[in-house]
């Protein structure tokens, strides 16, 4: 064969490259399949008045963009396929960026071409404001389901009148801890201030990083994204220094504030990875539930994930309230998802169908048992059997305040201005002092408040 | 038909510039050409015009009900305050330096390499060409896991063999995160400058350096003297695409920096200014702009190479 030199190459080539590709598909599998694990306890609920919906709707084909944090996709799926076998309307699932700010910028463009490929989108607790003018008002359809949530969340996705979504689930800030290291080090209980977490956290760190020199005390949120304005939020009003924006007014520049944000840029490296400046909700999970954090902070999500089979924390850990600052109170950051059915959507009734399939009591307790996440619901919040899977739902948490990001006072400049506070928030833990960068977010958000 | 030739009426004015034939052949190729025109009128051209245009507006992604009008130069002496924009600027412009000059002495050592007669290198030059084949955004996540400062593979094997006494967090560190982004783009485009030069070497005539050898010439003589000089059309088009390609990075920066300050490339703070925020009248003015730039800098290349040739 003339060819025969160049043939052997290219097979070669083409080997190595199939050999690397299993390898990385199987390193990211085993990751996913421990995920999934943890998910697949109890069946999905089937739909109620399936027969009446498929008559009306059966047949159409929706697309749903979806969770892709933790298990979130898994329980996507799951829902998918009971609502697809009982209704015959078929789900396109399709996973959002995982950075809150991307899954922004999706659906953005998607609205602002008036696509039609979106019909059903899950929505972040502070972009009711700007995504609005397209989205379809459930109120007709689904505003008695939405009387049975919590009337807290149902009043920030009511936009002008118009219910534009409808909760899904909750989430706010809390924190994690190793109660078997704890023990081990002569702790009786969590750290209630931050400084005393950062003396735990170093104790731990110190003890542990003889067998494991991957250990770090404290994992959470530092990347340059929406996750960091969550966790700054929660440092800030823990530490008595507002919530960035009070009353129309920008308040982020105050000596609270720099102090609290000061004394964690001085913790990096230090019982912090150096690396914490890039991580996101994964990657805390990824560390804490490998055994390689003490403390770590995360969305209620973690939970489930942790507690699973096949988990190496699995026992060895709890949750509690985040600390506050010397004068300050624990708080955590509202977090959270609705459900919106797209204006340009061409199923529209098959749509409205699905989230109130998504948004019913059932739904959520399976949410709740499974993924760990916090309902919207009150009934199914106080579940014997919810509360069980779901530790940080004892009122001695779940009563924590809660705070929210600034998003009323910015409507469709939210994005923006939430990039202004992670990046500088993020300049801080990098190295640069407090009180040079604090005063250059304030600008900064004084002139998006003023060209509103 | 006459039997005797009649000689052929010599023209009065002088000859015509383009006989019928050639005319007709111009218009063929004219028509043969117009739908390719016709693509890259509504590719390039057509967008770039709409994109000029909306750099004189104010126009949002989300408008909402507010109607776009136009603001004239607003857009641009907004862009010319823009310290963040300066800032990525001067990071783009730092990086395109820094890669383009190391991975055009890199991929010239290695083609010279390649270029010669060893056993295998048939295998070399296919080998070669593998960090090249993977997509950056795949290339740029595989790097980001291989230089984590907790499990990444470099460090791991760094502290291994004792040439680094601490893992170090590359990219969350500002001040190894330039080299890493740097290293990252080199390891991937090397061996494409690599094989663009060896196509250059490889159209050289042999002869020339043995007749070189027979004057007396050595190998370094014979470097400078016959390889650099004709392999001048390749260095030209080498640097053209490298540093074009370098100024619109965004891939790379997107994956390990995201929107971090002091760490944006033109391209990702464009994006962001367009998609995340929201701008599209802003943006389109910070687009014009990065062209003009990207710009300057081909007419820049294009003119001292024009001066400097024989």
């Amino acid at each position: 064969m003339k060819h025969r030199r160049l043939l052997g190459v290219a097979g070669a080539v083409g080997a190595l490259a199939l050999i690397a590709f299993i390898g990385v598909a199987a390193a990211s599998s085993s990751k996913s399949s421990h995920a999934q694990r943890a998910a697949a306890t109890i069946p999905a609920p089937k739909v109620p008045n399936a027969a009446a919906i498929k008559r009306k709707y059966g047949g159409q084909t929706i697309t749903f963009v979806g969770d892709s944090v933790g298990n979130g996709h898994v329980r996507d799926t799951a829902l998918a396929k009971q609502f697809t076998k009982n209704t015959g309307i078929k789900v396109k699932v399709v996973p959002h960026p995982a950075a809150s700010d991307q899954s922004y910028a999706q659906l953005a463009r998607a609205f602002s071409a008036k696509s039609s490929s979106i019909d059903v989108a899950m929505i972040d607790v502070v972009w009711p404001g700007a995504f609005a003018p397209y989205l379809v008002n459930l109120k007709p359809k689904l505003g008695k389901q939405s009387k049975l949530h919590l009337a807290s969340i149902v009043a920030n996705d009511t936009i002008k009148g118009r219910l534009v979504a409808v909760p899904w689930f909750g989430d706010y800030g809390i924190l994690y801890y190793r109660t078997d290291l704890l023990r081990k080090y002569g702790y009786s209980g969590p750290p209630k201030t931050w400084t005393t977490l950062f003396q735990m956290a170093k104790k731990i760190q110190d003890g542990e990083r003889g067998s494991n020199p991957n250990f770090a005390g404290f994992v959470f949120q530092g990347n340059a994204y929406e996750g960091l304005t969550c966790n700054a939020l929660e440092w800030i009003a823990s530490a008595g220094g507002g919530h960035i924006i009070d009353n129309g007014k920008v308040t982020i520049n105050n000596a609270k504030a720099r102090t609290v944000l000061d004394s964690i840029r001085a913790q990096i490296g230090k019982v912090t990875p150096q690396g914490v400046t890039t991580y996101q909700e994964d990657q805390t999970e990824h560390a804490f539930d490998n055994g390689d954090a003490a403390f770590a902070r995360n969305w209620p999500y973690q939970y489930g994930i942790g507690a699973g089979a096949g988990s190496k924390v699995k026992g060895k850990f709890s949750v509690t309230v985040l600390p506050h600052g010397a004068s300050g109170k624990s708080v955590g950051t509202v977090g959270g998802w609705q459900l919106a059915v797209s204006r340009f959507s061409k199923h529209q009734g098959a749509s409205i169908e699905l989230v109130r399939y998504m948004t019913s009591p059932a739904v959520e307790k399976f949410d709740a048992i499974t993924n760990s996440n916090v309902p919207t619901i009150v009934s199914v919040a106080k579940n014997k059997a919810v509360v069980k899977a779901n530790p940080y739902l004892k009122p001695a948490i779940a009563s924590v305040p809660r705070v929210t990001r600034p998003a009323k006072f910015l409507g469709a400049n939210y994005n923006e201005a939430s990039k202004v506070v992670y990046q500088g928030i993020n300049q801080i833990l990098t190295g640069a002092p407090a009180s040079q960068v604090l005063p250059q977010i304030k600008s900064r958000l004084e002139q998006i408040l003023k060209s509103k | 038909m006459s039997s005797v030739a009649t000689p052929a009426p010599v023209p009065r004015r002088r000859r015509r510039r383009h006989t019928k034939l050639q005319r007709r052949q111009t218009r063929l190729a004219w028509l043969l050409l117009l739908p390719a025109l016709a693509v890259v009128v509504f590719v390039a051209i057509y967008p770039l015009g709409r994109t000029v245009y909306q750099s004189f507006t104010n126009q949002e992604f989300l408008a909402g009900l507010e109607p776009t009008k136009r603001v004239g130069l607003d857009n641009y002496r907004t862009l010319i305050h823009d310290t963040i924009f300066r800032d990525t600027v001067v990071l783009t412009i730092k990086f395109t330096v820094i890669t383009v000059s190391l991975e055009f002495l890199l991929g010239l050592i290695i083609a010279l390499v390649v270029n010669s007669h060893f056993k295998g290198r048939g295998v070399m030059r296919a080998i070669m060409l593998v960090p090249w084949a993977i997509p950056t955004v795949v290339a740029a996540k595989m790097w980001l896991w291989m230089l984590d400062d907790t499990n990444g593979v470099v460090n791991d094997l760094g502290m291994r063999t004792h040439i680094l006494s601490h893992p170090h967090a590359w990219i969350a560190d500002p001040s190894t995160q330039l080299a890493a982004v740097c290293a990252v783009d080199i390891w991937k485009t090397t061996p494409f400058v690599a094989l663009l030069l060896l196509a250059g070497m490889q159209v050289i005539p042999k002869d020339l350096y043995e007749a070189a050898s027979v004057d007396g010439a050595n190998q370094l003589q014979q470097f400078w003297r016959i390889t650099m000089p004709l392999l001048r059309p390749a260095i030209l088009v080498v640097l053209i695409f490298r540093t074009l390609d370098a100024l619109r990075v965004f891939d790379v920066f997107q994956v390990f920096f995201g929107n971090r300050l002091g760490a944006q490339s033109m391209a990702v703070y464009n994006q962001s200014t367009i998609v995340g925020d929201g701008h599209v009248g802003y943006g389109a003015a910070m687009s014009v702009a990065i062209f003009l730039i990207i710009s300057l800098f081909v007419v820049i290349y294009v003119t001292f190479v024009r001066v400097t040739e024989e």
